[in-house]
């Protein structure tokens, strides 16, 4: 079948098999920032926004989202400049392996665009489905309410 | 300390950071091959069975299939899939495919087809007749008389008694125990027993394989040890060291479960047999019970003191569980003793042995902490409880009897790892600051033993401290290459595998600092066995000492090349030249930077590659110190356990990079408290691992616990380079332990057996009102 996506506002039309999963057709179209860990939902790694909000990309059938608007880590940034969770995230050292990361800033960046000054348990559980194994979680927390200080100034639109 | 230094001892970001956090193609898995096949492989659904016959044609008929290999196919050649050094201290008792199947989940048959889809329908079709035997499924049956016999095939070598399942055995004795202990004012008896965990790293066990125009084998794989996975896939693939290239990207976590070759030779063997590129990607299915797992450990333990709390004997023996195969089970073993009990080093005696045995469950293997988070459990809780009975604060024994600055013990020179260890003495110990800190930030002192209640819930404190090491001495060896560019900027080539830690990153500083250029001068490139010199790999606190320690040679000895070359040009003597800041200055006022100096002798002068290789094998293994407080909160309705804070505070030396050794810290501690109240697996009756997931398998995340508190004292170990220590496994040995004597505090109930899941306080909360 053929459906279409609009990912990081780049239009894609492809041709699709009905039990695909998002995941893989955005790797396959070049999103590698989507990564597979856990295939069941419920570790967060393949986090990606589908008109604004986090879905678990494993566990979506492709065809689900046709038409919909895609965002994934990769258009986050702009050229050189990081958006704010990405270097909250460097300066307070959370990102360790990494793997998890672009879930981490994916839903990160929808909680604050719903909340832009969230406590620290709003972050907790906003976050609570993105496992990360390397980290520990504080440097993430913290990095997520450093990024809101951030956006909440004027240097970020 | 770190005021003195220009670059380590600074918080800097990692240098890979921005292509993390960007989500930039750097794992293995977005490497793209062209025309790479998809390997999967058919496992065992029985734990133990001599596989009759295999029946693959079906299979083949598929299409997309490639080829389908059995052990009918391949040449039998027994190995260890441990990744240490050569020869390795585990037994060669592993085979990339055997006529027999020794757990669940052990591989028959390889599948190779064009498609995922393919394969996964082949695998299907494939028709195996097995001859079921009596399976081995608990440890504490694997010596009995009779049990069934799980390597009794002749080729296997290495093992410590084969026809008892024991993989490897140990003992030691110092002093009279015996003796000891009949002088001792108290003495406890106790068993505690650890359940094993799982590594639970995000990036599965993957690798792509390929030949290179000239044919030789290329590796691209998530390993924490490429040159010995080169060693061993040479063995296995009867194949010259030279014929490989083993590329390692960046690693989506280790934790020791990469310290294991594993899922590599499966493609590599595929792509010799068919010429073609190959893709093995590990279910989660597959990563939990088909790679490694932790050594499950059992210790009985006696403790002697006298009336004031003074330890005067222990004696610790053991039986750990190392599954079908016997990677790392020796070490670990040791570990667990010699990684612990060298903290309690007033004793008169000390005893350590048992034996590890093999049983028809996964394989175990390395896990951060190798061992002496299984054998911490047992010491601390067991002074804990001795403490108890003297009616003595707990903390106040483990402070009275541990080990502080300029004192040694005997026993690092008795336990090594696999062989005899090497002698030391403290020359950094900042065991004491940790406790003080640790116990002001807990309340300690205001809050133990009070049990204070709010409804049904009750709170309690425990304490635990714990020690590691820093590489494995006289036998790791890590080295590094530092070359010069025309721009003043230096490649840095390390062996040394960064596999999320930020290794890269304190190496980087470490160059920096000698060479004495900002942090962006310096590039790295870890790990890649065509272009970067050997390194053991990341694993037992390693890097930062043993590798860390060679890149400061090898930038040493760039740095007198510049000078001599820098005093030839500016005609001055050496001694009066200054490298500071990119320019070589002469006290006269005379000056060259790097770039000119570089420029002029690649191109124009005296031409030569300004470059330096250097090496380093530890003389000891300085260990890391930790103190580590825990306050828990039960519901005695419920028996749910609370977290409210754990708090712990690490001497790790002088921290290269304070904000990535936190990280270390902290990773460690939350994965120690996940160990400790959430993580268990469970078995079927037939052995079949059933939480091969992470809905079943409960990885703690955001909202599982209250506050994680952790710190770093100032320190400085003056044999590490710029005074550093490891950092990298020691959080993940006291939670459990702290954790246990927290619970034991709130409710009275002491729990010998871990992880401390809330059904088994409730059980034992109904036990006590009975």
């Amino acid at each position: 079948m053929k459906i279409t996506l609009n990912v990081n506002g780049n239009l894609h039309e492809i041709n699709i098999d009905p039990g695909d999963y998002l995941l893989e057709i955005l790797r396959d179209l070049g999103y590698k920032s989507v990564r597979r860990s856990c295939h069941s939902a419920s570790c967060g790694t393949c986090t990606v926004l589908v008109n604004g909000k986090p879905i678990l990309s494993c566990s979506t059938f492709a065809a689900s989202v046709d038409g919909q608007t895609i965002e994934t880590v990769e258009g986050l940034s702009q050229g050189e400049k990081l958006h704010p969770i990405q270097e909250a995230i460097l300066e307070e050292g959370a990102a360790q392996c990494g793997y998890c990361i672009p879930g981490i800033v994916l839903t990160g960046e929808a909680l604050l665009r719903e909340n832009p000054e969230p406590s620290d348990d709003d972050i907790k559980l906003a976050l609570n489905g993105n496992v990360c194994r390397c980290t520990g979680y504080e440097s993430q927390n913290r990095a997520i309410k450093k990024a809101a200080e951030a956006m909440r100034g004027d240097d970020y639109e | 300390m770190s005021e003195a230094f220009e670059t380590v001892g600074k918080p800097k970001k990692k240098l890979d950071g921005r292509a993390l956090v960007r989500g930039k193609p750097v794992y293995t898995p977005d490497y793209d091959v062209p025309g790479a096949l998809t390997v999967k492989l058919l496992r065992s659904p029985h734990a133990h069975a001599i596989i009759k016959t295999i029946d693959t044609d079906q299979a083949r008929a598929v299409e997309g299939v490639v080829a389908i290999l059995t052990h009918e196919d391949l040449e039998r050649i027994p190995y260890s899939r441990a990744g240490q050094g050569y020869p390795e201290p585990s037994p060669y008792d592993a085979y990339l495919l055997d006529r027999k199947v020794r757990y669940v989940g052990d591989a028959v048959a390889i599948v190779a087809a064009t498609s995922e889809k393919a394969a996964l329908k082949a695998l299907k079709l494939i028709e195996v007749e097995y001859e079921l035997l009596d399976p081995v499924l608990n440890m504490e049956d694997s010596m009995k008389e009779g049990s069934p016999v799980i390597h009794d095939e002749e080729d296997c070598s290495g093992l410590f008694d084969k026809s008892r399942n024991i993989a490897a055995h140990f003992e030691m004795e110092i002093g009279d125990v015996e003796g000891t202990l009949n002088g001792c004012d108290y003495v406890i008896t106790r068993t505690y027993h650890l359940d094993t965990q799982l590594h639970a790293a995000l990036e599965p066990h993957n690798a792509v394989t390929y030949l290179d125009p000239a044919g030789r084998l290329i590796v691209v794989t998530s390993t924490q040890v490429p040159f010995h996975c080169r060693r061993i896939l040479s063995r296995i693939l009867n194949k010259p060291i030279s014929e490989i290239r083993v590329i390692k990207p960046r690693i989506g976590g280790g934790f020791g479960g990469k310290q294991s070759i594993i899922a590599e030779p499966y493609a590599a063997i595929v792509t010799l047999k068919t010429g073609r590129p190959a893709r093995i990607i590990y279910t989660r299915e597959e990563v939990s019970m088909a790679s490694n797992i932790r050594h499950e450990m059992k210790y009985d333990i006696t403790v002697g003191a006298d009336g004031n709390g003074r330890i005067k004997a222990i004696s610790m023996h053991g039986l750990s569980n190392t599954g079908a195969y016997g990677e790392h089970c020796l070490t670990t073993f040791m570990v667990s003793g010699s990684k612990t009990l060298p903290l309690y080093n007033k004793v008169d005696a000390v005893r350590f042995g048992g034996d590890v045995v093999y049983t028809n469950l996964p394989p175990a293997g390395a896990y951060r902490g190798y061992g002496a988070p299984q054998g911490l459990f047992a010491l601390d809780c067991a002074i804990d409880e001795l403490a108890h009975e003297l009616k003595i604060d707990p903390l106040k024994v483990k402070e009275m009897n541990s080990i502080r600055e300029g004192e040694t013990s005997p026993i690092f020179k008795i336990m090594g790892e696999g062989r005899e260890g090497v002698p030391q003495i403290m020359k950094s110990c900042k065991l004491q600051e940790c406790i003080d800190l640790g116990k002001k930030a807990i309340g300690w002192d205001e809050k133990r033993g009070r049990r204070t209640r709010r409804g049904s819930r009750v709170r309690g404190l425990g304490c635990a401290l714990a020690m590691q090491g820093s590489g494995i001495p006289r036998v790791d060896m890590g080295a590094a290459t530092l070359k010069m560019n025309e721009d003043g900027s230096f490649n840095l080539l390390v062996g040394a595998t960064d596999i999320g830690t930020g290794s890269d990153t304190i190496l980087a500083q470490i160059a920096a600092e000698v060479l004495s250029v900002p942090l962006e001068k310096i590039i790295v490139y870890s790990s890649d066995t065509d272009v970067t010199p050997f390194d053991v790999g990341a694993y037992a606190s390693s890097t930062t000492y043993v590798s860390g320690n060679a890149v400061r040679l090898a930038a040493e000895k760039v740095k007198k090349q510049i000078l001599e070359l820098a005093a030839n040009f500016l005609e001055r003597e050496e001694k009066n030249l200054k490298l500071s800041a990119g320019i070589v200055t002469c006290d006269d006022g005379s000056s060259v930077s790097l770039e000119e100096l570089c420029t002029r002798h690649m191109y124009t002068f005296n031409q030569q590659q300004i470059a330096a290789t250097a090496s380093y094998v530890g003389e000891e293994s300085p260990p890391p110190f930790l103190a580590t407080f825990a306050e828990v909160e039960i519901d005695t309705e419920t028996g749910k356990v609370y977290l409210i804070n754990l708090v712990s505070y690490a001497d790790c030396g002088l921290a290269l990079n304070p904000i990535q050794a936190m990280g270390q810290l902290e990773g460690a501690s939350m994965q120690g408290i996940g160990w400790a109240l959430y993580e268990d697996i469970i078995y079927s009756t037939g052995g079949r691992m059933l939480t091969n997931d992470f809905f079943t398998y409960k990885v703690p995340s955001r909202m599982d616990y209250g506050k994680l508190t952790c710190g770093l004292v100032e320190s400085y170990e003056p044999t590490g380079p710029f005074g550093a220590k490891s950092i990298g496994e020691i959080g993940i040995d006291s939670p459990i332990p702290a954790i246990g004597n927290a619970i034991f505090d709130a409710t009275g109930i002491r729990l010998r057996h871990a992880p401390f899941r809330s059904e088994k306080i409730f059980f034992e909360i109904l036990n006590l009102e009975v």
